[in-house]
């Protein structure tokens, strides 16, 4: 450990909020908004979510068929990997295990998936991350319709993994036999990205 | 054999080498640090600070030097309002100090001379230093295809690298820069005036023609709102590539 000369820190954060700030996190009250591109801007009438392995469709849902899948709401901490975390973030819509149900399937065919999103943006997630109540496509922040610019309609939270891992306009969603990497991953970030393993890029354990 | 991800991924002793004032708020430090890897134009750090009670910080900032494998890089950093380590950086660093710095990172918003198309960049603010190492990165390589830039400033005394972009502006006919104030503009001030909008953009000649790479980095609404003209103007979303930082700094506090 080096010591900075001089550096004390300032946003001191209470004993309790500490232990909740996985290493090398700061706590916000904002939610800033990190995208590689344009914010993009799906009509609802254009709207579908998919799922998919190989070349077969598992199922497929209209904005009206995704609204009316039963519905959870979670309240949980975030982090991005350019270090700012969210405490008691709160919200609402459709676990990967209610998905997985309405498709008709016991469980995932494989244990990997791509997240395919509108721009492009793709992500890549083990299924292990996503059941058990652990993931959900998101259509609701803090009671509202998740506005564009955070992902709206749709994007993927998976609150207990860096923020990338949370896609913004998540389309689609293919199971894959192999953990290959999504956009960031190919782009120096790390695989799963664990912010308690502080996994955050590449060459990180 | 380490492999580049493993050397950016760890954590390296870097020494202040200077500290120079680029405006009232804006400074620029340069490091030794022994091991760099090298960096693209455009990449970015992380800095780690340690208090003597074990307290860590950790930010990212974008490098300002041109692309390359020399151990010196640096650093421009804008004192954000209460900035914990931003505020460190700009009143207690001194030349000599040491401290913790692990990259480069982000391979996206980078720009590569193997990559050597039309450039359009557009800053706000503190948002031109990725940009800066991306035009520093062009000149060395003796990169050949057009670029623009055009960079907004609330006022004239807020201009980052202002000599240098005028000397790089003087010295080719392919670079083209263009100032605009947002807040106060001398008298007898040439280039622009107010914030960029679609009408500004076209009359600068920030159009799709030709497919050009677009670069866009400043504070969060400012790239929202420059990315969605953009967009609208016929340039394809996938060449549109963009940093933003929000109040709090998500990018550089």
């Amino acid at each position: 450990m080096l010591v900075t000369r001089g550096f004390k820190g300032r946003r001191r954060e209470g004993d309790a909020d500490r232990l909740r700030l996985p290493p090398g996190q700061f706590l916000t009250p904002e939610f800033p908004v990190l995208t590689t591109g344009p914010t993009q801007h799906t009509r609802l009438d254009r709207w579908s979510l998919a799922l998919q392995h190989g070349g077969s469709l598992l199922g497929k849902w209209s904005w009206e068929q995704f609204e009316a899948l039963p519905q959870t709401e979670i309240t949980c901490d975030i982090h991005c990997v350019t270090k700012w975390s969210k405490f008691d973030t709160r919200w609402r819509g459709v676990t990967i295990d209610n998905l997985l149900r309405a498709a008709g399937l016991a469980v995932a065919p494989t244990g990997f998936l791509m997240a395919h999103c509108d721009g492009g943006y793709t992500t890549n997630l083990l299924v292990a991350d996503l059941i058990e109540a652990r993931a959900m496509i998101a259509t609701h922040f803090e009671d509202l319709p998740l506005l564009p610019s955070h992902g709206g309609p749709a994007r993927l939270l998976v609150p207990h993994l860096y923020f990338w891992k949370s896609a913004k306009w998540v389309r689609r969603l293919a199971f894959r036999e192999e953990n290959t990497p999504g956009f960031w991953e190919s782009h120096g970030y790390h695989l799963r990205g664990d912010p308690w393993r502080e996994q955050r890029y590449e060459g990180d354990r | 054999m380490i492999d580049a991800a493993t050397a950016a991924a760890q954590w390296r002793v870097a020494t202040v080498t200077a500290i120079r004032a680029e405006t009232a708020s804006v400074k620029t430090i340069s490091f030794d640090v022994p091991g760099w890897p090298g960096h693209l134009g455009g990449q970015h750090v992380d800095l780690r600070l340690t208090a003597e009670d074990g307290y860590v910080a950790q930010r990212s900032y974008s490098i300002a030097s041109g692309a390359g494998t020399s151990p010196q890089i640096e650093l421009t950093i804008d004192a954000v309002p209460d900035g914990e380590v931003s505020g460190f950086l700009h009143e207690e660093l001194r030349v000599g100090d040491q401290i913790e710095i692990r990259g480069p990172i982000g391979g996206y918003f980078a720009w590569s001379a193997e990559y050597d198309y039309g450039l359009l960049l557009i800053a706000g603010g503190s948002g031109i230093v990725p940009l800066m190492s991306m035009l520093r990165s062009r000149d060395a390589a003796g990169a050949t295809q057009p670029a623009r830039l055009l960079y907004s400033s609330r006022g004239i005394d807020q201009i980052i690298y202002r000599a240098e972009l005028d000397r790089l502006a003087a010295q080719t006919t392919q670079f083209t820069l263009t100032h605009t104030l947002t807040r106060n503009a001398p008298s007898g001030w040439t280039g622009e005036r107010g914030r960029i909008g679609r009408v500004m953009l076209t009359r600068r000649q920030f159009t799709p023609v030709g497919n050009p790479d677009v670069y866009v980095c400043g504070p969060t609404a400012f790239v929202e709102t420059i990315a969605e003209h953009l967009v609208a103007m016929g340039h394809r979303a996938s060449n549109v590539r963009t940093e933003r930082f929000g109040p709090t700094g998500a990018i550089r506090t």
